[in-house]
């Protein structure tokens, strides 16, 4: 049986359960709306449910970019230049004990209650692991090869291009996966906060005049979309890492 | 190009406050290959890695060349590892140097590179990635990479030392044939190797180390395992290194 078909039945008989649970108990919808009832939302709500995902979409996206970007600009400087270690790091690690979602009021305060504020958002909590993934990932250059490196005359600004940074490749395309996975938070934190639109602005919405149902739908379409993005990041670092075999074996071998 | 001599003069190593030599020269002939034995921690891999500029003399050791100028910029090394990069072909491996000094190379060169993968007897394989490669190879593969550096003084750090034993003979035969003329230092363990391929040996023994006089084995290189003169050397060298 391939991954998808079992993939499929785990979630049919969750879906399955959840359904019997509602039926059986009775609990009412504005506290428990089973999966049919949900799914009758989707399709009543479409439009609505697709005109404020795409703003969150693009909020994650315009975030992700700007977030991964910004990121590994910081790395390759910190990597490249010893000013910059010395003088950054320090407040790059401590800048990291502040809760970021704590500044979201201020975000909002600040860029307003349109996108700006929630891809700033979504910036916020993806630089620092892109940043640091890729800074390690320079920092691990095979000491063999930058030795050879320095046999051959190569300046330390062709090290970091030639050598350096696709060997770092692997562990900066981690932290983009990790980045993807927490986009999303960030975009529909800054929606909570404050916001005329998008799917964190649906659900506080739909929370509060206790359509449950459109609120699970919301929740779904997050869902759908963190997975979506997932799989793509996946998808294109195996392209760009083709050098790159997967030791861990596709079929776990521990039954 | 001319060959070209380097000596290294009064050499001294000390290693968490332990005195490894001092006072130590080695030359290297123009032309010949030296090989340098001597037991695990004596020091010989920071003799080769000084005269490759990756490790900071300690005073007072001088590093002379036949010319008189700096030995900077005038070597090629190759490590235990192959040193491949995973992500580049074969063909972009022996081309490195070139593109880590910002040169694109011209149609001469990558000719050149080619011939050096067919001498090392990977012609055919110039698009395939590292990873596709064996062992030996790889270590193949870094071989042209040396050569295609094209440097007065070779410097090769037990080169041969992670491959099994026959792949290890075979290109101890490739590497004396394309070595022959150049100023190359060797660094092994294995005295078998250093006598296939050496024109001069030093042990380099005991705690300071002292640097035995060179052995110079008859015949051309590289020498016949089976040769009886070459196993008695091989006793003899086994006799000194156990000092």
């Amino acid at each position: 049986m391939n991954a998808v078909l079992r993939a499929a039945v785990t979630a049919l008989v969750l879906v399955g359960a959840w359904q019997a649970l509602v039926s059986v108990t009775g609990l009412p919808r504005y506290l428990l709306p089973g999966p049919l009832a949900v799914a009758d939302a989707i399709q009543r709500q479409a439009p609505l449910l697709l005109s404020h995902g795409l703003t969150t979409l693009t909020e994650i996206l315009a975030g992700l970019a700007a977030g991964v970007a910004l990121g590994s600009a910081s790395a390759l400087a910190l990597a490249r230049f010893r000013t910059a270690r010395r003088w950054l790091m320090p407040l790059l690690v401590v800048s990291q004990a502040i809760p970021v979602f704590a500044l979201a009021p201020l975000l909002v305060l600040w860029l307003g209650y349109g996108m700006a504020s929630k891809i700033a958002m979504a910036v916020l909590v993806i630089y620092f692991p892109v940043t640091t993934a890729l800074f390690d990932g320079l920092r691990r250059t095979e000491p063999g090869w930058l030795d050879l490196a320095r046999t051959m005359g190569a300046s330390p600004a062709a090290i970091l291009w030639t050598i350096r940074l696709p060997a770092a490749l692997p562990a900066f395309w981690s932290g983009v996966r990790v980045a993807a996975a927490v986009a999303p938070i960030g975009a529909v934190i800054g929606e909570w906060v404050g916001s005329s639109s998008g799917l964190g602005y649906l659900m506080l919405h739909a929370n509060a005049r206790m359509q449950i149902d459109l609120l699970f739908a919301a929740v779904l379409v997050l869902g759908l979309f963190a997975v979506g993005l997932y799989a793509a990041v996946d998808a294109l670092a195996r392209r760009a890492l083709p050098w790159q075999s997967d030791t861990q074996p596709a079929e776990d071998a521990i039954p | 190009m001319t060959p070209l001599s380097v000596t290294i003069e009064g050499a001294r190593l000390t290693y968490g406050g332990v005195l490894l030599f001092s006072g130590l020269t080695l030359d290297l002939p123009a032309g010949r290959t030296t090989c340098l034995l001597g037991p695990s921690g004596v020091g010989k891999t920071t003799l080769l890695r000084i005269l490759a500029g990756l490790a900071e003399p300690e005073s007072p050791t001088m590093v002379r060349t036949g010319d008189g100028a700096p030995l900077a910029g005038r070597i090629a090394y190759m490590a235990q590892q192959d040193l491949l990069l995973p992500w580049m072909t074969v063909l972009e491996n022996v081309l490195l140097g070139d593109r880590l000094r910002r040169s694109r190379p011209d149609a001469a060169r990558v000719d050149r590179a080619r011939v050096l993968l067919s001498d090392v007897g990977l012609s055919g394989r110039e698009h395939e990635r590292p990873a596709a490669l064996s062992g030996g190879q790889r270590q193949r593969v870094a071989l042209a990479r040396t050569l295609m550096e094209d440097k007065p003084l070779v410097l090769m750090d037990e080169p041969f030392s992670a491959l099994d034993a026959l792949t290890r003979l075979r290109l101890q035969e490739t590497a004396a044939g394309m070595l022959a003329g150049r100023t190359v230092l060797m660094v092994t363990h294995d005295p078998l190797e250093a006598l296939r391929i050496g024109d001069r040996l030093h042990v380099m023994t005991g705690r300071p180390a002292a640097m035995g006089p060179a052995l110079e084995p008859a015949g051309s290189v590289p020498r016949r395992v089976d040769d009886p003169g070459l196993l008695a050397l091989q006793a003899e060298l086994l006799r000194r290194l156990a000092e």
